[in-house]
């Protein structure tokens, strides 16, 4: 399990590397709002799956939702002028600890 | 619970969000000179420029000064000027004024036949650019036609009814005006076997006459170099 997971994300790693796409700076911002939704989604799902709670339809579609969301609301923040960016950092910032440390607390249960 | 398929979608998320975090990587690793830090390299390049253009537009004011000074005063300025003056009469960019000839050209004055061809009674676009160089070969110095100047790019070309001269349009009877020895200049156009000869025998109506006075307005368009410039100076020295 863990070993999938590591390994995936080096191969996606890889190809994201060889891949000849760079984003505008523009963009760029909206891409580091999404990529820690992106990561939240990542860390719940491992979460669910050790709480044996694991629902694929909703970790796919929390996934996908998450990410789009967040980079949209980033992005209407912008035009507003609202900084709402902010707010998806911070929730997901919090969330990420959260999971992570339930995440911690399995870990060192099991072993 | 702990199904495959589980593992499978968060292997394919992990994998997706390997891309993303490779491309973010990537793009902020190329722009690792951050917004904040430009803004004030910028701004201050933009202060710098902006003194230094200040500094130099004050330059240029006693720069001209000192100019108009030395124009004043220098005799070798106003040797450039004379000659700048010599390449415009020769470029046609100012009227002249001088001894020469005065050439008027005509129509055959027939009244048309039914049958004949009109082409042959009027004075083509051929006959003035044959009789323009004839009166170059006789040493012309300026020459202007119905009072459009002939330069090193005037055109004579026909169009249908008109003749076109510097993109103008002029009509018969066409007043040609050279400057130049007068004598030289009839005798080389009354040539034997020369154009003038021939359109007389066809009948066209010339008259030529010498003047002490010709004046010859300048080329009224504008002369522009896009394409052409000075040669480099390797190629000079070839």
């Amino acid at each position: 399990m863990w070993l999938l997971i590591v390994f995936c994300l080096f191969i996606g790693l890889a190809i994201g590397f060889q891949m000849p796409v760079l984003l505008p700076m523009v963009l760029a911002k909206y891409m580091s709002i999404a990529i820690l939704a992106a990561l939240d989604s990542v860390f719940g799902g491992i979460r669910a799956y050790m709480d044996d709670g694991f629902d694929n339809t909703i970790f796919i579609s929390g996934f996908f939702v998450n990410t789009l969301l967040a980079a949209g609301l980033a992005y209407i923040g912008d035009k507003l002028g609202a900084e709402l960016y902010l707010a998806a950092v911070v929730v997901f910032g919090a969330r990420i600890f959260q999971n992570l440390a339930i995440i911690r607390r399995y870990l060192v249960k099991k072993y | 619970m702990r199904s495959r398929n589980a593992q499978i979608s968060i292997a394919v998320v992990s994998l997706i969000l390997g891309i993303m975090l490779a491309i973010q990587f990537k793009t902020t690793a190329n722009n690792d000179n951050n917004l904040p830090a430009r803004v004030e390299d910028v701004a201050q390049q933009l202060d710098t420029v902006t003194r230094e253009r200040d500094a130099l537009a004050e330059e240029v004011v006693s720069l001209r000064e000192k100019l108009n000074n030395v124009r004043k005063n220098d005799q070798a300025m106003a040797d450039l000027q004379d000659e700048l003056q010599k390449s415009n009469m020769s470029a046609g960019l100012t009227a002249v004024e001088g001894a020469g000839i005065i050439l008027t050209v005509n129509d055959i004055p027939r009244t048309l036949q039914t049958g004949e061809d009109p082409n042959s009674y009027i004075v083509h676009d051929t006959d003035l650019q044959t009789l323009v160089n004839d009166l170059k070969s006789s040493g012309a110095e300026a020459i202007s036609i119905n009072d459009q100047r002939i330069t090193a790019m005037s055109e004579i070309r026909c169009a249908s009814t008109l003749i076109l001269v510097n993109t103008k349009r002029i009509g018969p009877p066409f007043v040609i005006k050279a400057t130049g020895n007068p004598d030289m200049l009839e005798s080389g156009m009354n040539i034997k076997g020369g154009w003038l000869g021939i359109m007389k025998q066809w009948g066209y109506q010339i008259q030529l006459q010498k003047a002490e006075k010709v004046q010859i307005p300048p080329y009224s368009g504008t002369i522009r170099f896009e394409y052409s410039g000075l040669p480099t100076e390797k190629e000079k020295a070839e």
